[in-house]
């Protein structure tokens, strides 16, 4: 069987996802600018520990083979252990996404003797200025701490994840060479306009000299570098970059949120794009075999404006999530497009095009206190 | 080394898999690989590959026609640099 077939088999969907991104809780103890789930407060109707460990048990049973764990600060869970506990001792391995915040000495001692667990703590900047201006005052401090704490309890092989923007494209070297001297693997993914990040992206997201330098940049690092095939949209560029070339959600990967809610993948948190709850008759396997959704999103796609465009079929139209947050069509360019197709159209949009794009559903920030007065000696 | 129709071949028991309509999936927990098993037959030849002493005769027990056998070799030959069979 071609590659081109197994490609057309993935987009019909599969019987459970290949990768499944569970996001524990909205609490965090930082406010990212582009936080994809505007994170921030607990939401009091999380799942509780039994219904988590029921979740689990349904993904053992699905023979989900890992898990991508994220939040919110996950680490801010009180169940976080027993729940990758839970998770590990059913053969689900782990990988999960953290600031580092809670990551001491004893902590990191308790990750490393745990089998089938991977870390990736998240870092925007090699220095604390370029970091600290997308993820808080502190925060590369606290990421920095993570991973010295993370040595010392050798660990071993952690992961340092970026979202690449405007401001950290010339750090890609800078990343590897911190990412070697830890012995870490380095990953690199797209910024989204999804979640706070629908309203910093038009400031953050790289320039279009910018995206050529990504490509080159992949390409000479192969697969020793990790991008969650987050790149795809510049396979129009040329040579493919290594991965899967297509837009799993709904037919590869999804995403469940603290509440037990079913998204089509971890960039649009959206009531459009929600299948159903792990909590409904039926739990998850209903949502992902039945949901309307999840079903549309296997038909044939139309390449819509694109059909004319002799790079469709490498770039696919790119990412439905940074479609849909922009307010473009999603049977057209990618506001990333690298012809430039998505800047036409984002260019001519109206003042009341721009006010009637989506917006996230779900915000969990913490509110900006008006009244706060400073503090007096 | 290349894989010959007279090696011996065996899955890691640290791979699982996960039959799909194509094949199945497989997933090496130790060096955390996925790979795709393309065809049912090639999920049927890497489960069995244990019961026989060499791959030709995985390859007759599994009813692989002579024809297809130079594929289904290369393909173990790959499965094998991604440790989701071992040599021996």
């Amino acid at each position: 069987m071609s590659a081109e077939t197994l490609v057309s088999q993935l987009k019909r969907g599969l019987d459970a996802p290949i990768c499944l991104t569970w996001e524990l809780t909205y609490a965090c103890n930082l406010q990212c600018v582009h936080c994809l789930s505007s994170s921030g407060q607990r939401d009091p109707r999380e799942l509780s520990p039994a219904q988590a460990k029921a979740v689990i048990d349904e993904l053992r049973d699905l023979q989900v083979f890992y898990i991508n764990i994220g939040g919110g600060e996950p680490m801010i869970r009180r169940d976080f252990f027993d729940i990758i506990g839970h998770s590990i001792d059913n053969s689900i391995g782990v990988k999960f996404s953290t600031n580092g915040a809670y990551i001491d000495t004893d902590s990191a001692r308790r990750l490393a003797a745990m089998d089938y667990l991977d870390i990736q703590i998240s870092l925007d900047g090699t220095d604390a200025a370029t970091n600290d201006a997308v993820r808080g005052v502190g925060s590369f401090d606290t990421a920095i701490a993570a991973m010295e704490n993370l040595r010392r309890a050798n660990f071993g092989e952690f992961k340092i994840s970026v979202v690449v923007t405007r401001h950290n494209v010339d750090q890609l070297d800078d990343f590897k060479s911190l990412a070697d001297s830890y012995g870490a693997q380095l990953r690199i993914t797209r910024l989204r306009p999804a979640g706070r990040g629908a309203d910093t992206w038009h400031e953050l997201h790289p320039t279009s000299d910018q995206q050529i330098e990504i490509y080159r940049w992949l390409l000479a690092h192969g697969e020793k570098v990790l991008t969650g095939d987050s790149f795809f949209h510049l396979n129009a560029l040329g040579e493919p970059l290594p991965g899967l070339n297509l837009c799993g959600a709904g037919r590869v990967v999804c995403l469940i949120d603290p509440l037990g809610d079913v998204y089509a993948c971890p960039f649009v948190l959206h009531d459009e794009f929600r299948a159903g709850s792990v909590l409904e008759p039926g739990g998850f396997t209903k949502v992902w075999r039945e949901s309307t959704l999840f079903t549309s999103l296997r038909e044939p796609e139309s390449a819509g404006a694109c059909a004319s465009c002799g790079s469709y079929d490498a770039c696919q139209g790119g990412c439905m999530a940074a479609k849909f947050f922009t307010g473009l069509p999603l049977d057209g360019p990618d506001p990333e497009c690298v012809s430039g197709h998505g800047e036409e159209l984002l260019s001519a949009r109206t003042s009341s095009d721009v006010a009637s794009a989506p917006k996230p559903t779900s915000n969990h920030s913490r509110p900006v206190s008006l009244t706060r007065k400073p503090a007096r000696a | 080394m290349a894989l010959t129709l007279q090696s011996a071949c065996s899955l890691s028991p640290q791979v699982a898999l996960r039959p799909e309509p194509f094949g199945a999936l497989a997933y090496h927990y130790g060096n955390r690989r996925l790979v795709f098993l393309k065809h049912p037959d090639m999920v049927t030849v890497v489960k069995s590959l244990s019961d026989h002493p060499t791959i030709a005769a995985t390859f007759d027990a599994c009813g692989i026609a002579d024809e297809r056998r130079p594929s289904f070799l290369a393909a173990l030959e790959n499965l094998t640099k991604s440790e989701i069979i071992h040599v021996g």
